[in-house]
């Protein structure tokens, strides 16, 4: 669930110059007017058919999230570019001890259909949310609110009341959040679309909303066809300050990556956050491109899991010898043409806390490899598991054989059918080597790059990795209210991590997008999602 | 005729249960948790899989599940996807795109593939024969997503002649291109068909009577022998237009059209079981009326065959 596939764009890349020459053709006569922007313009983007109903606690894949995002104003919002975190329906929000707070909303927002946000819209969506009768996707994002074990008590149990007791309304503008621990990243994680408020008439029809969703974002819902496209437009009321600067947005549904691409290339399509692995294979994106190319930062890391329950993978050699003997550089440049950058920690570049070599034993070092290997006296053989598809194969093959050449233990490619499969393996504690162990965060914090992943017996914790002293640090931090002292004890958790190798950092997606010839600027936030803000559609 | 037609209609009440209940169980009954995977790389929800689970019927034996699936097809209930869509409309916006891109390709088919044949079968061997020959090994050697593929690139992205993909409800002229690509196989096995049939029957008695008498050729030609050699070449166009239905999954996926194929396609992507079954049980429907009609056509053009 802790993986949304989205981002806020990191980089705007402003071509200005480049376009309106480009859009002129060269003829002088026809200047005025070409690379002006047209505010009432039309945007299409690259989509995939939603996987759930678009309401945001039931949203947790890019597919829906794309629709969901633009449509919802959360208490947070995160800045397009450095994805930091900034009151975007929030007024403030307090807390003495980060164990109850204390949020005001802006007074005077409006749902899509008129009604006001007020705070009691904010705890009827929580609720909801939460409740295991409803069966949302993101329930779990609402466990640390106190009451969520009566509303959603887990397996087999039915709930025994209907709404958390840590949530109080307090007039029609502030509400109070009570956690069962304290946790200093909350007003952060906030920002997920999942906290967006709900509006009244959603409660009166959950199913018929779901077709038509009402929300309080900036932009609003216009139709939907299944399985060819989702139509927004722009809510001219928005308060916020992620206005868009264009009118229409049409999510247009494909089937194919690579179709989408070719479109892409000829203009029918404006945006596409990803590429298909046909244009990366050979760097070939980067002349199709050009000056549309958009470059990002995802908030994600790569790494490789070597489960500690594998029989003679519980050995710390072993593991500083495959880490020494992977070649990044090499792989990022050769294999993935420039499209991750090589790891060098268990927290992604661009993130409140990110610093850089944490992890000593990230580099390529032939000989202290071998030196490790000699002191594991480990024998047999070596695999590295993943699904194979999306361009999943090409650099653990390559990775593998790069160990395999330092080493000379012999190492193999596992593929599994696709990624359900593949995740079935793991969570199922039945790999039999080490498998491939991608993140991305869903908010902005480097609290979310180790709790749901080192922590004993966390939601994606692959390795099955068990550190208490670890495990301290991390509550530790959770319970500082100061931002940067809970950052230092997130730090010396990620230091601790950096220690054992529980699994191994390789690589750091960029986040390469696209754009046509159609937008003057485009950007890519934190979550492989438009940065819809910051989209300029050039006059026709 | 009429017992004949009830007889092979009775028939087709075993086999719709046999292919129905094989794709159900292929679909639903496959190892492995139906929502690995679902929630990206954290296990879903408790709650969510218990929801999913009740709307399924997944804790049912298969059976049962088959039997509550079948009941509620009865009564026209094709059920719903994950995310909340009646799987019957979907099928409903769907199905008149692929019957027109079917219809295309059947066209494009039986008017290029039935005049080379033609041709070619009247003339014998020469330049025309061989190249005919050689196209349509050519394009019976090429896989068809090659093939759509090819086009696509040729004709859309290096040549700007056509539109990468086709609108969400495209017309007849849109679909050109895909119909080639579709239907190139079957176009080559036609003209060869039609080839062999007409070659044949050149010789027959009943044509060299039809010349004897003095009739002009093209009534000779026209009449007598292409009313006899076609039988063949229609039926394999009738199965054919069944295939048509299903084979367009790969076609339709390249060109992102939103017909049945383009339906499967990403049914499959993003495992939305409901939509496969319910698409591929139509499929199954389709196939084997087509296959009823080409059989009571054959009566029609070839008054020797009796069905008693």
């Amino acid at each position: 669930m802790r993986r949304s596939r989205r981002l806020w764009g990191s980089t705007v890349v402003v071509t200005t110059l480049s376009l309106a020459l480009a859009a002129c053709g060269g003829g002088a006569g026809s200047k005025a007017g070409a690379g002006d922007v047209d505010p009432d313009g039309s945007v299409s983007v690259y989509g995939t058919e939603p996987q759930n109903s678009l309401i945001p606690t039931n949203t947790n894949e890019l597919g829906g999230t794309k629709a969901v995002q633009p449509m919802f104003a959360a208490l947070v919002g995160f800045k397009g570019d450095s994805a930091q975190p900034y009151n975007l329906m929030a007024d403030s929000i307090t807390s003495a001890d980060s164990k109850v707070y204390d949020i005001k909303i802006k007074q005077g927002w409006k749902f899509h259909d008129g009604t006001e946000v007020k705070a009691k819209n904010f705890v009827e969506a929580w609720n909801y949310g939460a409740n295991a009768a409803n069966g949302q996707l993101n329930s779990d994002f609402f466990s640390q609110i106190e009451g969520f074990d009566q509303v959603n008590p887990g397996k087999g149990k039915k709930p025994t009341a209907e709404k958390m007791s840590g949530l109080v309304t307090k007039g029609d503008y502030e509400f109070q959040v009570t956690l069962t621990a304290p946790f200093s990243v909350f007003s952060t994680k906030i920002g997920y679309t999942a906290f967006a408020p709900l509006p009244d008439v959603f409660f009166k029809d959950p199913q018929g909303f779901g077709d038509h969703p009402i929300g309080n974002g900036p932009m609003k819902f216009v139709s939907r066809a299944a399985g060819q496209n989702i139509k927004l437009t722009r809510y001219d009321e928005y308060k916020g300050e992620d206005k868009v600067h264009f009118k229409n947005l049409d999510i247009k549904i494909y089937a194919v990556q690579e179709t989408a691409y070719q479109d892409l290339l000829s203009g029918k399509l404006d945006f596409i956050e990803t590429l298909p692995p046909s244009a990366i294979a050979g760097g070939k994106y980067k002349s199709d491109l050009k000056e549309n190319l958009v470059n990002g930062h995802l908030l994600g890391i790569s790494t490789i899991a070597v489960p500690y329950y594998v029989p003679g993978y519980n050995n710390p050699d072993l593991r500083k010898a495959i880490s020494l003997a992977i070649d990044r550089d090499q792989i990022t440049k050769k294999v993935m043409n420039d499209t991750y950058v090589p790891a060098d920690g268990y927290v992604s570049q661009g993130i409140p806390g990110y610093r850089p070599g944490v992890c000593k034993l990230c580099h390529f070092d032939p000989d202290q490899a071998k030196e490790y290997f000699k002191k594991s006296g480990f024998t047999g053989k070596l695999t590295i598991a993943s699904n194979a598809d999306g361009g999943r194969k090409e650099p653990l093959v390559a990775a593998c054989n790069s160990i395999q050449n330092v080493l000379g233990v012999p190492c193999d490619f596992v593929p599994a059918t696709d990624f359900g499969q593949w995740r079935s393996i793991v969570t199922g504690k039945k790999l039999t080597g080490m498998g491939r162990s991608d993140w991305s965060a869903d908010y902005p914090s480097i609290e979310d790059f180790l709790n749901p992943i080192y922590k004993t017996g966390a939601s994606s914790n692959d390795s099955s990795y068990s550190n208490p002293a670890v495990d301290k640090k991390l509550e530790e931090a959770d319970g500082t209210a100061d931002k940067d002292a809970a950052i230092k004890m997130y730090q010396q958790a990620e230091d601790l991590v950096a220690q054992d190798l529980p699994s191994i950092p390789v690589w750091d997606e960029k986040g390469v997008a696209a754009k046509s010839k159609n937008l003057k600027t485009g950007g890519l936030d934190f979550r492989r999602l438009g940065d819809y803000q910051s989209f300029q559609v050039l006059k026709k | 005729m009429t017992r004949y037609i009830l007889r092979r209609l009775l028939q087709l009440i075993p086999v719709f249960f046999g292919t129905t209940f094989l794709i159900y169980v292929l679909v639903w009954a496959v190892p492995g948790d139906p929502f690995a995977g679902k929630c990206g790389q954290a296990a879903c929800p408790q709650a969510y899989v218990d929801l999913m689970t009740q709307k399924f019927h997944l804790d049912d034996n298969i059976f049962v599940q088959y039997f509550k699936y079948l009941g509620d097809l009865f009564t026209g209930d094709w059920g719903e996807t994950f995310n909340g869509n009646s799987v019957g409309e979907l099928i409903g916006n769907s199905y008149p795109i692929t019957l027109r891109l079917a219809v295309v390709a059947v066209a494009i088919e039986a008017v290029i593939g039935l005049t080379a044949g033609v041709l070619t079968g009247l003339r014998g061997k020469g330049f025309l024969d061989n190249l005919v020959l050689v196209s349509t090994t050519f394009l019976i050697s090429l896989p068809v997503f090659v093939t759509a593929i090819v086009l696509q690139l040729v004709l859309g992205t290096e040549l700007g002649i056509i539109d990468i993909s086709v609108s969400d409800n495209p017309g007849f002229g849109e679909l050109i291109v895909p119909g080639i690509a579709l239907g190139s196989l079957s176009m080559a096995y036609v003209a060869r068909l039609s080839r062999t049939s007409i070659a044949e029957n050149r010789h027959a008695d009943y044509v060299r009577t039809a010349i004897a008498k003095g009739q002009p050729r093209s009534r000779v030609v026209g009449v007598h022998l292409l009313r006899n050699s076609v039988i063949p070449v229609l039926t394999f166009l009738g199965t054919d237009l069944g295939t048509l239905m299903g084979g367009a999954i790969v076609t339709e996926g390249v060109f992102n059209i939103n017909g049945l194929g383009g339906l499967i396609f990403r049914g499959i992507q993003n495992r939305e079981s409901a939509t496969v079954t319910g698409v591929v049980v139509l499929l199954v429907l389709v196939y084997l009326l087509m296959s009823l009609i080409v059989d009571l056509l054959y009566a029609v053009l070839d008054p020797r065959i009796r069905y008693d």
